[in-house]
Formats: C-alpha cells, sequence, structure tokens
C-alpha cells in the first residue's frame, strides 16, 4: 500500500506549479554546499598542502612578523630577518643547519615574450644537496645546478611544457633573459603539482645576489634539527634566540617559528573554519527549506481540501490522508536534495578540475557516495518532518466541510 | 407472496436529528427521521433547498453522525464509530456519486476507479483488472488513460459510477447525479443507475428534480425543514433499455 502512496504523490507533485519547486530552493543550496564542499574539501586541503613542498618534511621555518604587502615572503615586512638572525639560527645547540632562503619576484624572457614571476637561491655545498632533497623530485630534463655555475638556472617544470605563457617550451641549453639579464638554463624540475615549485626559477646564491641586490636581507631560513623528535623544543629556543638576537621580548616577537606540524594545523584550522562557516549556512538554508515546505505543503492541504473530502468519501482513513501528504512532502525534500547532490558533485568535479588546472596538481575529485546517500535520506526526512503538520491537519478534516470545498 | 417483506435492511435511520450551530441560532437541518432501506431498493429523496436532503444524504453515506438518534448501516450502529473506521465502513459498504463528479483530477479514469480498492487493500493486479472491467460496464473501455479534463460531463459521471462500484458496495448513493449534466446525458446516466437497480444493488438518490423523480425510484421520501412530509412509493417498476 505504501507503494501506493508513493505513486500517487509522485502523480501530485508532477502536477505542481513553480511556485512549490522554488520553495525547494532552500534544500537545494544546502545540500549543494555541503555536497560540494566535502567534493572539494579534500581537494583543497592536498592543494594547500602541496604548496607547501619543502616543509612538508622535518624543517623548521623561520619568517620575519608583520607581512605588510603581497610579495613572496619575507618581502614588505616591517624588520626583515638578517644574516645576524640566521647565524644566530645557526648557534642554537640543536639546529644541525640553517639556510637561507630568498625569494624574489622578477620577471623572464624568452621567445619574445615575458611572464613575471618568483626566482628562489640555491645555497652552495650541503646546504644545496638538502635543499634537492627536500624537493623530493629529480630533474625532468637536463641536470641540477652545481656549485660554481654562474649565469645559470634551474627551472620549474612549468617552463618545460609551457604552462607559463611564453608561448614556447624551454629546454637545457637555451637562454632565457631574468630582469634583463641572459641565463642559461641547465636543467627541469620534474612536475611537483605546486602552483609555487612548478613557476619557480632556481638560481645559484651568488647570481640572486648580483641580481636583485637584496644584500644583507634573510627572506626565511629554514632550520634541520638534528633531532626531529624534539622539533617542539627546538622551536622554543630558536624564539629565544632570535628574540635575543633581534632585541625584543616575549609575546612581541616579530618573527615567527613554525614547525610543518604547526603549519598544517594552522591551514587545517582555516580549512575547518572555512568548512564550519558553509555548514552554518548549508543548514540555515536547509531550515529555512523545511520551512518553505511547511508553508507549501499547508498551502496544497488548502488547495486540494475538496481532494482530500472525496478520498475519504471514497474510503480514505485518517492514516492514508496523512500518510499521502507525508510522503508527498517528503519527496519533495529528496527531490530538492536529489537536484542538490548532482549540483554539488558537479560543482566538487568542477572545482577539483579548475584546482588541479591552476595549480598543476593531479587530484582526483571526491564522490562520496555513503554522504550523497545521507544527503538525499536526510532530505527526505526534512520534508516529511515538514510535512508533519499540514499532513496532520489533511488528515483532521471533516469529511462533509472538505468535501464543500 | 410479497417478496419485499423478506428483503434485508441495510439502512435504517431511528429518529435521526442533526443541528448545526449558526451564531446564537440552532439550525434543525434534519428533526427526527426515521426510515428503512432494503436491499435491492431504489430510493429517492426529494425535497427544494434547504429541506436538509444533502444532510440526510451525508447521515445515509456516513460521512456524518447525527446529533441525536440511531444510524445502522447493516446492522452496525454508525454513530459510534471513530472517523476513520467510518471511512473504512464506507469505503466498503458504500458507493458515492457526485452532483459535480469528484474525480481526482491527476488521476486517469482508470486511477480514479482503482483509488477507493487500494483503501481496501486489494492488491495492484486486482484493481486493475476490475476498474477494466467496470470501465467497459459504464462503456468507457477506450477511454481508461484519459485524464477526467479530458472528459465529457457524462463521461465523467460514468467514470464516477464506475468507480462508486469498485468495491461492490452494498449501497450506492447519488447525490444530484444528473445536476450537471444536459437531460440527453442526464437520462443515459440514470439509465446506468437503473441498470444496477435492476441487477439488485441499492440505489439512494438525492435530488430536487420532479422529472427524475417520477420515472425512477421505486420509493420517494419527500422531505420539507427536516422532516419527511411524505412517502410515495410505485409498484409498476420502469424497465430501461439498457442492459
Amino acid at each position: 500500500m505504501i507503494k501506493d502512496f508513493f505513486s500517487l504523490a509522485l502523480k501530485n507533485l508532477k502536477s505542481r506549479g513553480i511556485r512549490s519547486w522554488l520553495t525547494l530552493l532552500g534544500i537545494f543550496i544546502g545540500i549543494t554546499a555541503v555536497v560540494a564542499l566535502v567534493s572539494l574539501g579534500n581537494a583543497l586541503e592536498m592543494a594547500v598542502a602541496g604548496q607547501f613542498g619543502i616543509s612538508q618534511t622535518e624543517v623548521i621555518t623561520i619568517g620575519a612578523g608583520g607581512i605588510s604587502g603581497t610579495g613572496p615572503p619575507g618581502s614588505g615586512v616591517a624588520k626583515p630577518l638578517d644574516m645576524d638572525d640566521l647565524a644566530a639560527v645557526e648557534r642554537v645547540s640543536g639546529v644541525k643547519r640553517a639556510i637561507r632562503r630568498n625569494i624574489e619576484s622578477g620577471k623572464l624572457e624568452y621567445n619574445d615574450k615575458v611572464v613575471f614571476g618568483f626566482a628562489a637561491n640555491v645555497p652552495n655545498g650541503q646546504d644545496r644537496e638538502y635543499i634537492y632533497k627536500q624537493l623530493d623530485k629529480d630533474p625532468i630534463a637536463g641536470r641540477y645546478l652545481k656549485d660554481g655555475d654562474t649565469g645559470k638556472v634551474f627551472l620549474g617544470y612549468n617552463f618545460y611544457v609551457d604552462k607559463v605563457g611564453l608561448d614556447k617550451e624551454i629546454i637545457p641549453g637555451k637562454k632565457v633573459l631574468v630582469n634583463d639579464k641572459s641565463f642559461e638554463v641547465v636543467g627541469i624540475l620534474d612536475k611537483k603539482g605546486s602552483f609555487i615549485f612548478d613557476n619557480l626559477v632556481f638560481m645559484n646564491e651568488k647570481d640572486m645576489e648580483n641580481l636583485f641586490d637584496y644584500g644583507d636581507v634573510v627572506d626565511t631560513i629554514l632550520a634541520q634539527p638534528t633531532n626531529p623528535d624534539e622539533m617542539a623544543k627546538l622551536k622554543e629556543d630558536i624564539e629565544k634566540a632570535l628574540r635575543k638576537s633581534r632585541n625584543v621580548k616575549e609575546g612581541e616577537e616579530d618573527f615567527s617559528v613554525s614547525t610543518p606540524e604547526a603549519s598544517m594545523e594552522e591551514i587545517n584550522a582555516l580549512l575547518n573554519g572555512v568548512q564550519a562557516f558553509i555548514i552554518l549556512v548549508a543548514l540555515i538554508s536547509v531550515f529555512i527549506g523545511a520551512i518553505g515546505i511547511v508553508n507549501t505543503m499547508t498551502t496544497s492541504v488548502l488547495e486540494r481540501i475538496r481532494e482530500i473530502g472525496i478520498m475519504k468519501s471514497i474510503g480514505a482513513r485518517n492514516e492514508h490522508i496523512f500518510t499521502q501528504f507525508f510522503i508527498e512532502s517528503g519527496l519533495l525534500g529528496l527531490i530538492g536534495g536529489l537536484v542538490g547532490a548532482i549540483a554539488g558533485t558537479l560543482i566538487g568535479v568542477g572545482g577539483t578540475m579548475a584546482i588541479n588546472g591552476f595549480i598543476g596538481s593531479e587530484i582526483s575529485p571526491n564522490i562520496d557516495f555513503p554522504l550523497i546517500s545521507f544527503a538525499l535520506l536526510g532530505s527526505f526526512i526534512i520534508g516529511a518532518v515538514a510535512g508533519i503538520a499540514p499532513a496532520m491537519k489533511a488528515a483532521k478534516q471533516n469529511p462533509v466541510d472538505a468535501l464543500r470545498g | 407472496m410479497d417478496k419485499k417483506t423478506e428483503k434485508k435492511v441495510i439502512i435504517e435511520l431511528d429518529n435521526v436529528c442533526k443541528y448545526y450551530k449558526m451564531g446564537n441560532n440552532i439550525v434543525k437541518a434534519v428533526d427526527g427521521v426515521s426510515l428503512k432501506i432494503k436491499e435491492g431498493d431504489f430510493v429517492a429523496i426529494m425535497g427544494p433547498s434547504g429541506s436538509g436532503k444533502s444532510t440526510m444524504m451525508n447521515l445515509i453515506g456516513s460521512l456524518d453522525v447525527p446529533t441525536r438518534g440511531k444510524i445502522l448501516l447493516d446492522g452496525d450502529d454508525i454513530s459510534e464509530l471513530s472517523e476513520s473506521d467510518l471511512a473504512q465502513i464506507r469505503g466498503k459498504k458504500i458507493g458515492f456519486i457526485f452532483q459535480s463528479f469528484n474525480l481526482i483530477k491527476n488521476l486517469t479514469a482508470k486511477g480514479n476507479v482503482m483509488i477507493p480498492m487500494i483503501f481496501q487493500g486489494y492488491d495492484a493486479g486486482g484493481r486493475s483488472f476490475r476498474a477494466e472491467k467496470l470501465m467497459k460496464m459504464v462503456d468507457l473501455s477506450e477511454r481508461m488513460d484519459h485524464s477526467p479534463n479530458e472528459l465529457s460531463g457524462g463521461q465523467q459521471q460514468r467514470v464516477a459510477i464506475a468507480r462508486s462500484l469498485a468495491n461492490s458496495p452494498e449501497v450506492v448513493l447519488a447525490d444530484e447525479p444528473t445536476g450537471n449534466l444536459d437531460s440527453k446525458t442526464g437520462q443515459t446516466v440514470m439509465g446506468f443507475l437503473q441498470d444496477l437497480n435492476n441487477k439488485g444493488k441499492t440505489i439512494v438518490m438525492v435530488t430536487h428534480d420532479i422529472e427524475l423523480v417520477k420515472d425512477y425510484p421505486d420509493i420517494v421520501y419527500w422531505l420539507k425543514d427536516g422532516k419527511i412530509e411524505k412517502v410515495t412509493e410505485k409498484t409498476v417498476k420502469r424497465r430501461t433499455n439498457i442492459e
């Protein structure tokens, strides 16, 4: 018999006007938001984590605080780090090595085209080996930079496959102009799947200094711990040393020392905040949607009062009438949820593809079927619950009055 | 031998009253009516508007319960039943035909005929088979899949007749069955009712149309101000050419 009521409800829904469908917008938006968020969330998290490339492993990153501009890390800060700070960090016991990292923005010319991007220094000696190890990729063509290379650059993957806008692939042996100075390309880094690394120009320290003339300034310091298990303590020690070297009091630090865990936690906290906000918006939409369903079902009961009378006169018990309106209301919610789930999935897949296209990552979209089933069941229940009061109203109609219309 | 005395009483009204409150006044829509409707009777309840015949119809059809008095449907006192039990009994024992057809517009003609069977728990196969048989009986086999608004008034009323018979009720209650039809179509519809009665179905018709009353029913209760004014009985039954 329930099957018959479903079929009756479907027939009634088919003949509904646009007004009824508009009330589903709330449920639709809510379910779309949740499904899209979950499909995208994975991609977002992986994408952001991927951008950290180097710092994902056991290394402490030190930067100057109070970033005021939108340039690369370390630029536009109130008081940048300098070589004294680097020396101070190096002296901290438990620090195996402290590496100076400078990143500068500049332009690269090739094939009569100009692109703007970032250049990063590569230190000498063992530090160089350490940085290459941290990059975790081999050259896909040519070789890495080595000590003593001058007038040479090593490029990110996107230059090799012409994804930077030069209209021509760059291969090792070619010459490019960086800030109007000619450099020979010695090699290309394999694809990192990170927007930053795949577009980066690597340069030996000396060349960097000469080209950008940043003098004593240090953008970030990478500190490798002797014992990776004591990151937290080392972080405190470095903070102490830097407070002394920079002459600031505790609590007034103009620098930041972050461990990879802490960075990831920060990002996750941010992502969680965004997720919580979207879920809140989704819940509000669903709530509004539920009220919309109450409204449209109440109107529907009034409009169909005569039909209720007819049904009762031909033998419908109160519970039959209740069931019919209840199921109809649930189906109304389910349809909103279904359309929302489809839209959410499309947004998730499209968004993931857009992220992949933008930063060159290869994240596969996350279609969460259990979540979608849960969302569909949930929207049916929300619809049905919203329909309880109107359905009870319908069921309680006196047949004589109802027949009169 | 008088066979009528042996016939089973299907509906019995015993001093039935139905009062409504209208503002400060009490309206006595039905005021102390007693009657017996027997199996196979063709009964008409006749009266001008305001005479209480619609209320009578609702009471006989167990759509409403009396303020006072007793209504026995097939021996059961309906004034003591819950609304849902009333619905169950009504669906099983009474078939309704309304002046304005009252078909469900979202369903096909056949779907309308099947609806009362859902409430009695028929399975889908049984419903379909019976609905087709009934549609054939009212000569609408070709129109089964049409929706009510694709049918003429007369056709809609014939679907309503088929629907009223869905659960093989004891009584068919017709409320001004020809009220919305032209006289020729009205005659066709009345022909179907007469035919049903000839086959033994009890028919109760409520009308204000004196012409209908002349031709079809065996017994006519004349209602005025909620009371039975007179009862007329016909001895020779009219035969129709519809078989």
